[in-house]
Parts: C-alpha cells; structure tokens; sequence
C-alpha cells in the first residue's frame, strides 16, 4: 500500500468520488483542475459534462440529484461568484446536497488582481447560506474532508463548499 | 396561443415524464394545468429549469424530462442551449413560452419582442430539432414527437401575456420530496413495506 506522500491529490480526489458513488462531474475549465478533469473525462465511471457557466452547473447537479445520480460541481473562485442566488434559492432552499469543489485563485502569490477579490467572498456567502465550507491544504487531508463532507451533504441534505488551495495543488504561478 | 390552454394539452398527454417548470407565470400555469408529484416548481434561480431538466435526465436516462422555460428566462441561460446540444441526451425535450415580456415584472419586452428568434437560437446552439408550434394541435404533434425522438428538442410557442390562472403552493420541501418520490428516489420512510 503506497503512503499518502506516494499519491497525488487529485488521484486521490478521484478514488474517494468513485468511492463515494458519485458519477456525475461538472465543471467549468480551470487550470488547476485540469487533473480531475482529465481523470472524470477518462474514466467512464463518470458522465463529465462541460458546464458554459457555474450556476447553469448548480442546476444540472440538482436535477441529478433529484433523479438519484450524486455529482460534483468543479470551478474556480472566480465561477463562485456566480452562483450564490443558485445555491441559495434551488440547492439550499429545496435541501439539495450539491457539493461544490473549488480551485482557488487569489491567494498565495496570485498575479491576476482581476482573481483576487471574487475569491474573497467563498468563505463569507458560504457562512451567510449557512454552507458548510472546508479549505483543503495538506495531501493527507485530502480523502477525509472530501469523503466526510460527502456524506455529510448527503445525510443532512446540504450543500457543501471544499477549496482546493494552493497549499495543496501549488496553484497558479506565472510563467517563467 | 393561451399558455393556460397549452399546459393542459401537454398535461393531458404526460404519464411518467418529468416537467421542471421555471419560475413565474411558466411553472403557475403548469400547476394550474393539474398537479401532478413528477413536476418540479421552482421558486428562484431564473434561468435554471432547463439545467435542471438536464441534470434529472441524466440521471434517469429511460425517464422522458421535459424542461419548459419563459422567454426571459433562457435569454438569461442562453449557453445552457449550447451544454444541452453537446451532451445530447436521448430523453430530454425544453419547451419555450415565449409571450416577448418579462410578465411577472410588470411585461416590461423581452429582446424577443424585438429581434431575439429563440428557436433560431437553439438550433445555432445546435438543438437541430428546434421548431416554432404554428398552433396548439402543431405544439401536441410537436412534444408527441419529441418525447418518441433520440436526442434533445426545443419547441417554442408563443403564448399570450394573460396571467395565470393558479399557482403552486411555495412549499420547497414538500416539492422536492413529493418529486424525488415520484421519480422513486426517495422513500416516505412511514410506509409499509409491500
């Protein structure tokens, strides 16, 4: 059995969603979550859909939901900021554990100032919507946040919020 | 075209499919055209039944869904047409009730009341069986057709701007519960075991 320092996170974020049952992965395009994106679009355990805009994503993760498919939403900070009226009128007002995991921009050595105050309202709107909202930093936390937070989603019928930090993922640096 | 009229044709013709009603006059009038636990009324997120739509046929792919939106709404959506177009699942039909006005807010006009032609829209996007209903007997031939077809469609119909004739009770738990029973998805946890 590898040790956890051995795995990648991503590949771990991988094995707990299989482990979890969840088939449907949606995503807008980020650069950090290009690993579980190609990892979703490979492995057909998973329906991947390319979502044009995160709340159309909240949308299609709810009606799954209802129909007995669990999903992941993956975006960035930025997409974030476009959902909070989704989540607050369809994911939490109809009790809809929609689980959003989100690459984070904006901190750590962030370059694009465009990126660094939309990420600052996860954490606020989480706590407003009464979310609960976890930042994933170190790589041996990686399968017990995700996989507690799943099940909790699902046994009390809430959203939940997990960011992927920069601690964990390296971030987004520029080119040399 | 009445809305009122054309929602109880559609509801004449449904069985197991699933409607999610977007908000507004849209999903008023679909409960107004008889209740039924396998529709789902939304309360907010403008712009989301056809997503949501998408979402439950996905997950329930021998399931016919069907997603009727207003015309204000998609215009607030519109790249859920293109989402729709690629994944292409089988068993998904949107319906438009397009009257050019964003009714519930006063009629204020809708960019299709000036330029915007949604069914044109849709088939740019790719929904290639994407049509107007000429009239309501064309709308009952048009979703017939489209619940027996492979692959998504769109029928637009437009609708007049009167006001619907009931509503559905703001119940969000009770409509969720009632939905996901009726898609067998969820279980009332006091009935019998048969």
């Amino acid at each position: 059995m590898p040790s956890a320092s051995d795995r990648v996170w991503s590949d771990v974020v991988l094995e707990t969603l299989k482990a979890n049952d969840v088939r449907l992965a949606v995503y807008v395009p980020d650069k950090i979550l290009i690993p579980l994106i190609d990892g979703v679009c490979a492995d057909p355990f998973f329906n991947a859909v390319c979502a044009t805009r995160e709340e159309e994503a909240v949308g299609i993760c709810a009606g799954a939901w209802m129909g007995g498919m669990r999903s992941i939403l993956m975006m960035q900070t930025s997409g974030f900021g476009n959902i909070p009226n989704a989540l607050a009128s369809l994911a939490v007002t109809y009790q809809i554990p929609v689980i959003l995991l989100i690459s984070e921009r904006g901190a750590l050595g962030e370059f694009n100032v465009g990126q660094v105050w939309s990420s600052r309202v996860v954490a606020p709107v989480c706590a407003a919507l009464g979310i609960p909202h976890h930042a994933i930093e170190r790589l041996e936390d990686v399968e017990f946040i995700l996989d507690r937070s799943i099940k909790q989603a699902v046994a009390t019928q809430s959203p939940a919020a997990l960011v992927l930090s920069p601690l964990l993922t390296g971030g987004k640096v520029f080119a040399a | 075209m009445r809305r009122i009229d054309l929602m109880r044709r559609l509801s004449a013709m449904l069985r197991e499919e699933v409607v999610v009603g977007g908000i507004g006059n849209t999903n008023f009038d679909l409960f107004a055209a008889g209740h039924r636990p396998q529709n789902f009324y939304m309360l907010g997120s403008m712009g989301l039944a056809c997503p949501i739509a998408l979402g439950v046929a996905l997950a329930q792919p021998q399931r016919q869904v069907i997603g009727i939106e207003g015309d204000g709404s998609l215009l607030m959506n519109l790249g859920c047409l293109a989402t729709i177009a690629t994944v292409a699942p089988e068993n998904l039909t949107l319906i438009v009730m397009d009257n050019a006005a964003y009714q519930i807010t006063g009629g204020q006009p809708t960019a299709s009341a000036a330029s915007a032609d949604l069914v044109a829209i849709a088939r740019g996007a790719g929904i290639a069986r994407s049509a107007w209903a000429l009239d309501p007997d064309d709308f009952v031939r048009q979703v017939e057709s489209a619940l027996h077809a492979k692959g998504p469609s769109l029928i637009g119909a437009r609708i007049d701007a009167a006001a619907a004739v009931g509503q559905p009770a703001r119940d969000p738990a009770q409509i969720r519960d009632r939905f996901m029973q009726a898609l067998g998805t969820r279980k009332d946890f006091g009935a019998r075991r048969g």
